[in-house]
């Protein structure tokens, strides 16, 4: 067991940076296509709104931002369970990839919720229970990164931002209910609910796509950061400096936009 | 056009939200992309130093 393992966690590493290095330049492009697709679909041919007029068309960069604020946290989370119980470095680097991409899509979810909140409910701003428990998520993000910043140590930081993370598991069920448990301002959910969703399929198929080109550019970034951070740590690794010498890496780091 | 970019009266609203998350997203792919390539260099000035 004890001979095994930190070959096994060199494997993973080095497995994982070939795995990138292959699916990046594809994935750029790909996501690169969905998003255009998505955005003049929501932009040019999606319906106007018998309620809200154009306004509504906020929801397909307001919405998927904030399903990804919450998607980028369940897998932060994940990855430091199986950190915490296997020691798994590879999901160390990957949570840590996440953190400051989770932060954006929360900081996006609430500006553009803001912004459509004004002309519609007349306020930038409430403490509401989906509004406030998404700004405690923003926080969760800048606290995970403010204590990976605070510890030098490496095993001991890995453990704690863990343990962090996991303890700010218990929002996200907050955030999603959030609409339920309390009649305060925001509307409850159309679309992730048991019945089908109450929003016409030509305003959902666009939705559906930016949350999928969301999905792949949150995935895109956090393989290349993780990549950039495996690069740190195996700077002296053979295989990495046999790389290096081969002349094989991308240098260009991928496409995209 | 002009009646495309007004929104129906919610241009500023509609186009502020889509150039905020533009701005963002952007941003989170260039530092990204910035890091990994700035970890890159690093790794081949290394293997030059220990190669002289």
């Amino acid at each position: 067991m004890r001979i095994w393992l930190p070959l096994q966690r060199l494997v993973s590493a080095r497995y994982f940076f070939e795995f990138s290095s292959r699916i990046l330049p594809w994935l750029g492009w790909v996501t690169l296509l969905i998003l255009l697709t998505g955005l003049g679909w929501g932009l040019f041919y999606a319906p106007t709104d018998y309620q809200q007029g154009e306004s509504y068309r906020i929801i397909f960069i307001h919405v998927p931002s904030a399903w990804m604020s919450m998607f980028a946290y369940m897998v932060m989370a994940g990855c430091s369970a199986i950190f915490l119980i296997w020691r798994i470095r590879i999901m160390d680097l990957f949570a840590t990839s996440t953190a400051p991409i989770g932060a954006s899509f929360t900081l996006i979810a609430l500006a553009t919720g803001s912004l459509w909140g004004r002309p519609m409910w007349g306020t930038y701003w409430v403490w509401d229970a989906r509004l406030t428990s998404e700004l405690i998520l923003l926080f969760l993000y800048f606290g995970v990164m403010a204590l990976r910043a605070a510890i030098d140590e490496p095993r001991r930081q890995g453990r704690a931002v863990a343990l962090l993370t996991l303890l700010g598991v218990v929002n996200i069920p907050v955030i999603h209910f959030s609409v339920e448990w309390w009649n305060t301002l925001h509307q409850p959910a159309s679309i992730t609910k048991a019945a089908a969703p109450s929003i016409h399929l030509s305003m959902l198929i666009p939705l559906l796509l930016m949350a999928l080109g969301f999905t792949l550019l949150y995935l895109y970034m956090a393989l290349q950061r993780t990549q950039g951070a495996i690069i740190e740590q195996e700077i002296d690794s053979t295989w990495l400096q046999e790389r290096l010498s081969n002349n094989t890496i991308e240098t260009e780091g991928g496409t995209g936009k | 056009m002009i009646e495309f970019l007004n929104m129906g009266g919610y241009g500023a609203y509609v186009w502020s939200a889509y150039g905020i998350g533009f701005v963002v997203l952007l941003a989170n792919v260039r530092s990204a992309r910035a890091y990994y390539r700035k970890q890159l260099a690093r790794a081949i000035a290394r293997r030059q130093d220990s190669n002289t």
